[in-house]
């Protein structure tokens, strides 16, 4: 289902994809001396204390000119990567929509489209990481260009860490919930805001026999995705338009239920009433999970700062929110048992080839390992 | 959707306010322009890089002989013409600014 890519596209993503890697593995590390050596005394010396919240950091180092320049060229790197998988998608966006209406329509049955659903505001109102027209845009009918620009282009931005099919969560999630419950076969599983269904489709190998839904509230995404899963030879996954806040299945439908790298783009309200609505639909002896980036407690506060960049400048509004939410004490506060709740940490599972996390390797906000939350009903 | 449209739409702003990092926003505009066509050159020399690799897979081209060709007189007077029109091409506003300081902007 990949876009047609010209030698001019290709080497768009791999300079982007570099760039990235660069900025991360060694650009990245000049803030933190920027901030010792100049930021932090500069700040003493006016305030008469050192900065210490992720809030005074940001404050104190506003002004530092190599953080400026990072923060910058960060910036433009983001936007760069939209255009580039905009340049690629949207001169072929029919012949994208015509070749995802061919391989979706040998099974019709597993595309459900709800055209009442409505893009809530907290969605609406700013396009996801600078993404234009975010997951929602359409610009002809039955478009995936939101979709196709958002897979072609992940890869460069999270420096092959994911993964050749994107899917390092998914596999990761699968491998972790066989050490978990061993031989244990869920018969109904879920996965929550999945956009074009990266991490469903080796859940959806894992359990072949298993009915799966993949509910997102966006059309192109979900079009893209199921057309993508039947190329890629999965026809166990039901891909269908829903907000997770309120979902048409009965309680306790399913035994598994996940999302990943979900949670964050919800609003405080839209969190809440997605894990109501969750732990509504887990059946007794399920199981479910959410993977995230780590929370920021017990994180010091530079590094805080460092991972809180994308909320402030990439069109995250609701990343702090959620690094600053407990998420085992918001499960209990809606009655999930609290010694039930767990957490822990999901690595990315990816090819033999691909570049392993590492801290040298990693830009922060996303690496290839995950903190995961969840319960046992 | 003609070309201008297409582009137009390719190019289009997320929504949200576009940060500044820099006191003079200016300096922000700027880099996004330069760091593009740092991009660009990346372009360019991949698709070079191909063209080099596929004429010498083709035995048409002995890439080590690009690294050890040293241009004859003309061609390294050729080169030498064309870098100082580039040069000048781009830095044209320095030298008109020096025109008008000096008092003899061309008009």
């Amino acid at each position: 289902m990949s876009p047609v890519a010209t030698h001019d596209d290709i080497a768009r993503f791999n300079f982007l994809a570099n760039f990235n890697k660069y900025m991360a593995g060694v650009v990245v590390a000049g803030n933190s001396i920027a901030f010792n050596e100049r930021a932090a005394p500069q700040w003493l010396a006016t305030h008469g204390a050192p900065p210490d919240t992720r809030r005074e950091i940001r404050e104190a180092m506003r002004e530092d000119a190599y953080y400026r320049m990072w923060s910058s060229l960060r910036r433009t790197g983001m936007e760069m990567r939209q255009q580039a998988g905009r340049a690629l998608v949207l001169r072929q966006m029919r012949s994208l929509r015509d070749r995802a209406q061919a391989l979706s329509a040998s099974h019709p049955d597993t595309l459900r489209l709800d055209s009442s659903i409505s893009v809530p505001r907290y969605q609406s109102e700013l396009d996801n990481h600078c993404m234009p027209g975010s997951y929602y845009a359409e610009y002809i009918d039955g478009d995936v260009s939101a979709a196709a620009n958002y897979d072609a282009g992940m890869f460069a931005t999270t420096t092959g860490l994911f993964g050749r099919y994107l899917d390092g969560a998914g596999r990761g999630t699968v491998e972790w919930l066989r050490r978990r419950r061993p031989g244990w076969t869920p018969k109904r599983i879920l996965d929550l805001g999945s956009g074009l269904g990266h991490n469903v489709v080796p859940v959806a190998r894992a359990f072949p026999e298993a009915e799966i839904i993949a509910v997102d509230l966006a059309a192109p995404m979900l079009r893209y995705g199921h057309a993508r899963a039947i190329g890629m030879g999965i026809k166990n996954v039901i891909f269908q338009q829903a907000n997770a806040e309120s979902l048409p299945f009965e309680d306790g439908h399913f035994d598994f239920i996940f999302s990943a790298m979900f949670l964050h783009e919800t609003s405080h309200s839209a969190l809440r009433n997605i894990l109501c609505e969750a732990k509504r639909l887990l059946a007794p002896g399920g199981l479910q999970v959410h993977l995230e980036q780590p929370p920021y407690r017990g994180m010091g506060a530079f590094e805080q700062f460092l991972r809180d960049w994308d909320c402030q400048y990439n069109n995250e509004p609701f990343w702090s929110a959620l690094h600053d939410t407990r998420l085992p004490e918001l499960m209990a506060e809606l009655g999930v048992a609290k010694d039930k709740i767990f957490e822990t940490e999901i690595h990315a599972l990816v090819e033999e080839e691909m570049p392993k996390v590492s801290s040298e390797v990693e830009d922060y906000g996303r690496g290839g390992m995950w903190y995961a939350c969840g319960y046992d009903a | 959707m003609n070309d201008l449209e297409l582009q137009k739409l390719i190019n289009a702003a997320a929504s949200g306010k576009r940060p500044h990092f820099f006191e003079d926003h200016d300096v922000d505009r700027l880099l996004t322009i330069v760091w593009a066509l740092a991009g660009e050159l990346a372009v360019t020399r991949e698709r070079l890089d191909t063209v080099e690799r596929l004429l010498s897979e083709r035995q048409l081209l002995d890439r080590a002989k690009i690294d050890a060709y040293r241009p004859d007189a003309s061609a390294a007077e050729e080169r030498g013409r064309w870098q100082i029109e580039y040069i000048a091409r781009l830095l044209r506003l320095l030298q008109q600014e020096m025109d008008a300081l000096k008092g003899k902007s061309a008009k």
